[in-house]
């Protein structure tokens, strides 16, 4: 008889991810953020060139469209935000293809929101007491806040503002990556996103929520650029026990950085050889009419359960992962 | 051969990697959520047994390696190789020292073990997790102790030396398992 109808989960964790879900709702409510639902089907998808999409086929006799699973909330939340919502929140399922592994599930639950009037320092508070909050009981020292110079310069010695090629190889020999050499070639956000998921992140959150911010402009994805040194850009990366929890941004409101941006990203997909997809025009148009003033942030919830649960796979919390779903 | 990509390095896979037959032992999806996937692998050399580790980016592939475990009987030593034969087809396979490495010491004439062939070559000898092996040199045990509490040092006959009880005496048989090198339990005759 086949087994696999079961869940790998147990009923603690069913419990334990009702009871998360519960004082995520009462956190916000309490804090006035109105809980908001958008479509999980899209016309559109994002441009980001690392996401790789779910499609399916809509059947409106005589025709037929192509629609998308988000791969998050974020366009559809902003032009919310543009339409006057004011503070929202949002639990969801995103969908991601192709990323299955011990912290990934193709379909996962984020949690995401949006602060209008909010910068990323504002949003950090929240994001430490909401923390606070849900980890109540779990005995995590006091929060850190580090700007990605800092650590990144802490455990490679490296300056990840400015890309020095042989600087960057000889550490990658040293720390036994060689390989990184080929990997990354001379494109520093590569070479950033392989030294930080490797060396750095491991060390960030022991014990405690760890807050990283001032990422390098090269890795600024929706996040606004620091005025007053335009090598920065305004991200915020969470982490706790080594795990990456969630990215939050002072959000992007200028619709022409927006455009460039997303023809950057499309220009990357092209030359790579990656299924063309288009910019999302409501979403510009929404920026273009006016984004307030907001800063918001995605986190992960089912990495946040194995977290509270100390569970070693992403399987564990789910009731059924993408191999018995 | 087949091209693998990162998704189906699932353990155990033989690929090449550096022009070496390599097993897959674990392989770990890293991703940050805005930027490259990667895939952080354990690999092992199965020319060398050595392991270490690799990262990919998401996608990239490996060419398959041509690399069988099959199941032979030792036949013997003629002093620079040793010869191994497939029951079945009387198929035989020489290898040398290099090759058989530690799995020497536990090789009898006539038992049988795993040979790695890579290319229809041997690559590595695996002997059977239990073996039963007479003794051949070891110190007169204490009468009266029937526990394994300490115990004695004791050479087998294919050149292995195992700790035994001190009640197990010189020309006993005994069962050892070759992956711990530990006495297992003396074997009736």
């Amino acid at each position: 008889m086949l087994t696999d109808w079961q869940p790998l989960t147990n009923s603690k964790s069913l419990h334990l991810r009702a009871q998360l879900l519960r004082k995520i709702r009462d956190f916000f409510d309490s804090r006035g953020l109105l809980e908001v639902e958008t479509p999980v089907l899209s016309q559109s998808t994002g441009t980001d060139p690392q996401l790789d999409y779910f499609s399916t086929s809509y059947h409106q006799l005589p025709e037929q469209q192509t629609l998308y699973l988000q791969t998050s909330p974020e366009f559809a939340m902003k032009r919310l935000l543009a339409a006057g919502s004011g503070s929202i929140y949002q639990i969801c399922k995103a969908f991601r293809n192709g990323e299955a592994g011990r912290y990934h599930n193709p379909e996962f639950t984020l949690l995401e929101w949006y602060r209008v009037g909010f910068d990323l320092s504002q949003l950090m508070d929240e994001v430490e007491a909401l923390i606070a909050v849900l980890f109540a009981n779990y005995g995590l020292d006091s929060t850190q806040r580090k700007s990605y110079t800092d650590v990144f310069y802490q455990y490679t010695g490296l300056n990840a503002q400015q890309f020095c090629y042989e600087d960057y190889c000889a550490y990658a020999i040293n720390c036994n990556l060689p390989e990184a050499m080929n990997l990354c070639g001379h494109e520093h956000g590569l070479w950033l996103d392989l030294l930080f998921s490797h060396r750095v992140q491991p060390m960030l959150g022991k014990n405690c929520l760890t807050m990283i911010a001032d990422y390098p402009a090269c890795q600024s994805s929706l996040a606004r650029l620091d005025d007053e040194n335009p090598l920065l850009t305004k991200r915020v990366e969470l982490f706790i026990g080594g795990v990456e929890l969630g990215n939050g941004y002072y959000e992007l409101t200028d619709y022409q950085q927006q455009n460039q941006r997303f023809d950057q990203e499309l220009a990357i997909r092209k030359e790579r050889g990656l299924i063309v997809t288009h910019k999302d025009q409501r979403f510009l148009s929404a920026l273009k009419s006016g984004l307030p003033d907001c800063s918001g942030i995605a986190i992960g919830l089912d990495r946040l359960l194995m977290l509270l649960s100390r569970s070693s796979h992403i399987d564990e919390v789910l009731s059924f992962p993408i191999a018995r779903a | 051969m087949a091209v693998y990509s990162t998704n189906e390095f699932k353990t155990g896979l033989k690929v090449m990697l550096d022009n070496d037959p390599c097993a897959i032992i674990e392989n770990e999806f890293v991703k940050p959520g805005k930027g490259q996937a990667f895939n952080r692998v354990k690999i092992r050399n199965l020319k060398t047994g050595r392991v270490i580790e690799r990262t990919f980016k998401s996608g990239e592939s490996l060419e398959g390696a041509d690399v069988v475990d099959v199941e032979m009987q030792y036949l013997y030593n003629d002093g620079e190789y040793r010869h191994f034969m497939v029951q079945e087809t009387f198929e035989q396979y020489q290898a040398d020292s290099k090759i058989v490495g530690e799995a020497s010491q536990w090789l009898k004439d006539q038992d049988f073990c795993t040979v790695t062939l890579w290319n229809d070559a041997p690559l590595a000898v695996t002997p059977a997790n239990f073996v039963e092996l007479a003794i051949v040199e070891t110190d007169p045990g204490v009468r009266g102790d029937t526990s394994g509490g300490g115990g004695k040092p004791a050479k087998l006959e294919t050149g292995a030396v195992v700790r035994v009880p001190l009640f197990v005496q010189q020309g006993e048989v005994i069962k050892v398992d070759t992956r711990t090198s530990e006495y297992i339990s003396r074997v009736k005759e």
